[in-house]
């Protein structure tokens, strides 16, 4: 233990604010995340001082009371000690309390619902294995993988799932809450500063949990009227007509892109060619879009294990048809 | 008397363990059979690390991972630290009380066998490619049969089941055994403190694992005959699941702590040569333990959606443990103030649980508030704080318990070089392991995931954690080398090896013949032995004259009835209702021939005791 301890103090404050900004908690983006941060912080100030307490306790009794060779003395038998016991009992009450006001009053404060308050904005968040998609109700938008919000708003979530049970969490922004089967809960956040931050499934939901990643972009106001006006613009099909045929007889089944279909089985496609990545995991800006779709639509099981989609060659696509497809889909960019 | 049958047919080598009901040999077959399970639970942690030393590493695939990680859990907690514990209540309870067997030793021995089938019916999914893989809290909908398809949740269900009834048999009677057999003149409140840890155990046991039981079998009829009990389409609940596995599961954390407190009481006590200080403030804080924990299951389920209201309860519920926990460490720390502290692997163990066990209530705290938990909950902080209350606490607690005990279970001491080895090795090995694990968690690293994106700043840590990993197994490997060397040597432990022992174990021989005690001591005091010691005494004082000894016949029945669960529990899972139905016959055959043919028993005479039945 003795070695370990300023192992461990210093580790603590190399990661104390450490952490990639769009990832970590440590490291909060939001003011929900911050309020928890600052909870975090109470729990291990007064944590840290009872470790303190006990390993210098600790250490020194072992040095001090250690026995000596050839020492055959008997101790004196204590049987105990009314003073102490309660000063030991009480000083942790003590310290509870100082954690559990505000513990309690965090509770009610992230608790609130804003879904009547007309400046909150709405999304309903639907977890399906492994993808994530993200419906504005009062805007008659859905899109997927990508969630796009303005800054400074309260975003109210409703959280839901189509299938097992997932758990919706940004971590720079805000802790998580379940996507339950059959309920729904209600979460709010704030993004207070553009950028885009990592989200992730906090709940074992099949093999590709661990690859069941979204992004969360932020974005000023007057640019997330501009790609709400951009995603309900019509979608023009593929120019060619056999690739036409095919995104419409074989993607379109599952998929909607634009108004086409309602399709929810599987993410909605619009806007796919501006979105940061393919799958949730395929980064567009370390390999070319039309790389990592043809990648995904080829074999989405090597991508993604356990997903519902079929490879390329089960849906009889050719070649050609895959590359169509695919340049299409890196061309359907929204402007914002 | 007479009615007693004065000889037994006595039985030798296999036949002798198979029909056992000594309480000190089913603690030998406890060990055996969870230390076999903790190897097996170990192999596949080791996997999970090497898995996750590097991201998007391809080790083993994604389905691989997720059977590893449920039946790593599922492994560990039922069928390697349960048993291990029930392996030292076995070996020490009776002796500890001044008792010749537990209440029902039948029962003794069913108990144990049912646990070894199940398990062994869990493991054999391994072997027929359905392995259960939706963690081994088997959330539904994940582990309905929409979801999981195939025998894997099945083996899960079934093999929990059948082990889970070993685990209620051993709560029953470890309850009447310590109501009832105590030796003359130890009150409640002179009982070793184990003993009392034991005790209370025992009732959480009797109170959770039918929560468990009920569960299962819901489970099991959503999975094998399409009830709804969890389907929420069909008007049933997943949320439901949650809070029963975790009314039974919460209980369960303390099922498993709690003896650990007990071993570390008893030896740190033993080793630093001083009563155990508070006795009864420890008493009284393990009753609040157990209490308080069938009142907070909900904190692992804050971000379920439970509302602020139930939130706010369970977080002061929760933090409340912290309480009666803090009475403890502050007790061993001044148990050990003042003392003569001698430095064993035994004592190394005790008291290298201590501030490892404060690391792991500390971040309990921490997770206890609900709003910061929306942040820990299932990420590797938790992996963390769960790691270091269950290796950290209780395994270090088994450890210490295996040295300390050792002798008096086989005659002879563990070598005490290789087990500080063992003891140094796995101490920094977990700490490696475990303490960055907390950091991995905030960074935003969820837990159960087969493998992480690159570019994360997760790398270097996860290798230190598989780096630490490693160490643990080498510790274990050179614990392996340790009693397979003592096994070798000759039976050297003296009643008393430690000279400092204080409870009644240590007052009999190391290993205690078969009928523990000659004459049942009488007991003047807590600490009965050491009491006896400074007064000078070289022996209890009896409290009964010698005279013929009443024994309890082996029995091979209980064997039979484990094998009959085991064959139905194929039967159920395969669908071949010809299997189902004739397991539960044997079983219900074993029953009725128990219960027809009368036996008393027998008895050991004075003069068979003078040459000395061993165990």
């Amino acid at each position: 233990m003795k070695r370990l301890l300023p192992l461990m103090a210093g580790m603590a404050l190399v990661l104390s604010a450490c952490g990639r900004e769009d990832l970590s908690a440590l490291n909060p983006q939001g003011p929900v995340a911050r309020q928890q941060l600052e909870l975090m912080k109470i729990s291990i100030g007064i944590m840290s001082l009872v470790v303190l307490v006990v390993f210098t306790i600790c250490i020194y009794v072992l040095i001090r009371y250690r026995r000596r060779k050839g020492d055959n003395s008997i101790p004196k038998q204590v049987e105990g000690n009314h003073k102490l016991e309660i000063i030991w009992t009480v000083i942790p009450i003590i310290l509870l309390i100082i954690l559990g006001v505000p513990t309690i009053s965090t509770v009610f404060g992230l608790s609130k619902d804003y879904s009547n308050d007309p400046n909150a904005l709405k999304v309903k968040v639907t977890a399906h294995q492994y993808w994530w998609e993200f419906e504005y109700p009062d805007l008659g938008i859905t899109t997927a993988q990508e969630l796009v919000v303005p800054t400074g708003k309260k975003i109210q979530f409703e959280l839901t799932t189509a299938d097992v049970k997932h758990s919706f969490w940004i971590p720079s922004i805000g802790g998580k809450m379940d996507n339950n089967d059959g309920l729904t809960n209600k979460m709010y956040l704030e993004f207070d500063k553009e950028g885009v931050y990592r989200g992730k499934c906090a709940e074992l939901c099949g093999p590709s949990h661990s690859l069941m990643d979204f992004k969360a972009k932020a974005v000023d106001q007057a640019s997330f009227d501009r790609w709400v006006a951009a995603i309900k613009a019509p979608v023009e099909m593929p120019k060619d007509e056999a690739v036409k045929a095919a995104f419409q007889n074989k993607c379109l089944t599952c998929h909607a892109i634009g108004e086409t279909s309602t399709g929810s089985s599987a993410p909605n496609l619009t806007g796919i060619g501006s979105r940061l990545t393919v799958g949730g995991i395929l980064y567009n800006d370390e390999a070319p879009v039309v790389d990592n779709l043809i990648k995904w639509i080829t074999d989405p099981q090597k991508v993604k294990p356990g997903n519902m989609m079929p490879k390329a060659q089960d849906l009889e696509l050719t070649d050609a048809e895959l590359k169509g497809i695919a340049e299409y889909l890196a061309n359907n960019k929204l402007e914002y | 008397m007479a009615a007693h049958a004065h000889t037994v047919k006595r039985y030798r080598g296999l036949m002798d363990w198979l029909t056992t009901v000594d309480h000190k040999k089913i603690g030998i077959l406890y060990l055996i059979a969870g230390g076999l399970f903790f190897l097996i639970g170990g192999l596949e942690a080791i996997l999970i690390r090497i898995q996750l030393i590097k991201p998007m590493n391809n080790f083993v695939s994604a389905d691989t991972f997720n059977e590893l990680i449920t039946m790593h859990g599922t492994t560990m907690i039922f069928l390697a630290a349960m048993p291990l514990l029930f392996a030292l209540m076995n070996a020490v309870i009776p002796l500890q009380i001044g008792a010749r067997d537990v209440a029902f030793p039948f029962l003794n021995a069913l108990g144990f066998w049912t646990f070894f089938f199940g398990g062994l019916l869990l493991n054999i999914s391994w072997f027929t490619g359905h392995v259960p893989d939706a963690g081994w809290t088997s959330y539904v909908p994940l582990a309905s049969p929409t979801y999981s398809e195939g025998a894997g949740v099945d083996y899960y269900v079934l093999g929990l089941q059948i082990a889970g009834i070993g685990t209620l048999l051993g709560g029953i009677n470890f309850m009447a055994t310590i109501i009832n057999m105590r030796a003359p003149g130890m009150s409640f409140m002179r009982m070793p403190m184990f003993t009392w840890t034991i005790f209370i155990t025992s009732a959480l046991i009797v109170f959770a694992f039918p929560v468990l039981t009920v569960g299962l079998v819901a489970l099991m009829f959503d999975r094998l005959f399409f009830a709804n009990f969890f389907e929420t389409a069909a008007g049933g609940s997943g949320v439901l699941w949650e809070h029963i596995f975790w009314v039974f599961g919460h209980p369960e954390v303390y099922i498993l702590i709690l003896p650990a407190f007990g071993i570390i009481s008893e030896v740190v006590s033993t080793f630093s040569r001083k009563r155990l200080f508070g006795y009864s403030s420890m008493v009284f804080a393990t009753v609040l333990i157990a209490f308080l924990g069938f009142m907070v299951w909900a904190h692992h389920m804050f971000t379920t959606g439970l509302g602020p209201v139930a939130n706010a309860l369970f977080s002061i519920a929760t933090m409340l443990i912290a309480v009666p926990t803090g009475i403890k460490i502050f007790n061993w720390l001044f148990t050990l103030w003042g003392g003569s502290i001698r430095f064993t692997a035994a004592s190394l163990f005790g008291i290298g649980f201590i501030p490892t066990f404060v690391m792991g209530g500390v971040t309990g705290v921490m997770l206890a508030s609900a709003p910061a938990d929306y942040q820990y909950h299932d990420t590797y902080f938790v992996v963390a704080h769960f790691h270091y209350v269950i290796v950290g606490g209780l395994m270090f607690g088994i450890f210490a318990g295996m040295f300390y005990w050792w002798p008096k279970m086989f005659g002879r001491l563990l070598n005490e070089t290789l087990g500080k080895i063992t003891f140094f090795t796995f101490f920094i090995g977990f700490h490696l392991t475990f303490f960055v694990q907390h950091f991995l968690g905030l960074l935003g690293m969820p837990r159960r995931v087969w493998t992480y994106l690159d570019g994360q700043g997760l790398n270097g840590m996860n290798l230190i954690s598989t780096i630490g990993a490693i160490l643990m197994g080498i510790a274990t490997i050179v614990m392996l080398i340790n009693i397979a060397v003592t096994s070798l040597k000759r039976p050297n432990a003296a009643n008393d090896p430690w000279e400092d022992g204080r409870t009644l174990e240590w007052s009999i021989p190391s290993p205690p013949p078969e009928y523990n005690f000659k004459q049942i001591p009488l007991v003047r005091g807590y600490d009965a032995w050491w009491k006896e010691k400074m007064e000078g005494k070289k022996a209890m004082t009896p409290a009964e004259p010698p005279g013929p000894i009443h024994m309890p016949s082996p029995s091979i029945l209980p064997f039979f009835m484990s094998v009959g669960l085991f064959i139905s529990g194929f039967g159920f899972i395969y669908d071949k209702l010809f299997l189902a139905i004739g397991g539960l016959a044997v079983t219900l055959i074993c029953m009725l021939l128990r219960s027809v043919f009368d036996d008393h028993g027998f008895h050991i005479e004075e003069h068979e005791q003078e040459k000395g039945v061993t165990a």
